[in-house]
């Protein structure tokens, strides 16, 4: 039963977190309300006994990409924006009506699954989410991680050096 | 225990506010945080379904979203700095050069 009231009352500061960044206009108070957003879902994933992801959820998206987000609001200025009129409230409100019915599908698509089978003990999927489990499924050659991982290293340079090359100030 | 079907509607929820807010927002940052917002509904599904199946797979492809959200931020904003830099707004309905 405690579970089931964190996972109430986590829902509502999720939920209202995400509202509120979709609702203001100033993106220094969107941010925040999305990082508010983030870290309840790091509480989520370690109830869900998945404690590294937890932990890399706090850093990576907490932290890093948060941080990149206000510093590039502060680098083009954007704290104080002016009062835009909703020109397109025909988009807006189309926007809503689309939102209404995808969120009908996801939430009775996902309200009445059901995970066939047996139960997974409690024990059993805690030790599944520590950086131990994770590490040995991760580089685990027998299992198909190990190169979507080398991809993966891949990728991020070649999206830090991508990311060098744009903002350049050519001269 | 919490069921399974609790955590789904509450990423569904999620996901909505996350392509309602890309639908109506016109600064280009706030939509993407609302992309963000989208693949962290995405990862909490598979966080609880790994969970409840008892595998770690779920947690591998959270690994992985988490690595490709990190290298799209990064791009993403050298993308609107650039824009930024050449013509001094960064409101969306301006940057329609490639819509000719």
């Amino acid at each position: 039963m405690p579970a089931i009231i964190l996972f109430w009352i986590l829902a509502i500061v999720c939920v209202g977190a995400a509202l509120t960044m979709v609702t203001t206009a100033n993106p220094v108070r969107s941010a925040l309300a999305l990082v508010v957003c983030f870290l309840t879902l790091a509480v989520y994933y370690v109830t869900l006994s998945a404690q590294f992801i937890g932990a890399v959820q706090v850093v990576v998206y907490a932290g890093a990409v948060m941080v990149l987000f206000l510093f590039v609001i502060m680098l083009l200025n954007l704290g104080a924006p002016a009062a835009r009129t909703s020109e397109g409230s025909g988009q807006r409100t189309a926007a809503v009506a689309l939102g209404a019915v995808l969120l009908l599908v996801l939430f009775v698509s996902g309200m009445f699954f059901e995970v066939p089978g047996r139960a997974v003990s409690a024990a059993s999927a805690q030790a599944q989410g520590t950086v131990k489990a994770v590490g040995l499924t991760l580089y685990n050659p027998h299992l198909p991680w190990l190169f979507p991982f080398e991809a993966t290293s891949l990728l991020l340079l070649v999206a830090v050096v991508g990311a060098i090359v744009m903002t350049r100030r050519q001269v | 225990m919490v069921p399974v079907s609790y955590y789904l509607s509450l990423s569904a929820v999620l996901f909505t506010i996350g392509v309602v807010g890309v639908l109506v927002k016109r600064n280009p940052i706030q939509v993407f945080m609302c992309i963000e917002l989208m693949l962290n509904a995405a990862n909490l599904t598979f966080i609880a379904l790994g969970r409840f199946y008892g595998t770690a797979t779920g947690e591998m492809y959270v690994i992985f979203a988490l690595a490709v959200a990190a290298a799209e931020v990064s791009v993403g904003l050298g993308i609107i700095v650039t824009i930024f830099r050449s013509r001094q707004s960064i409101d969306l309905d301006e940057a329609a050069l490639l819509k000719s």
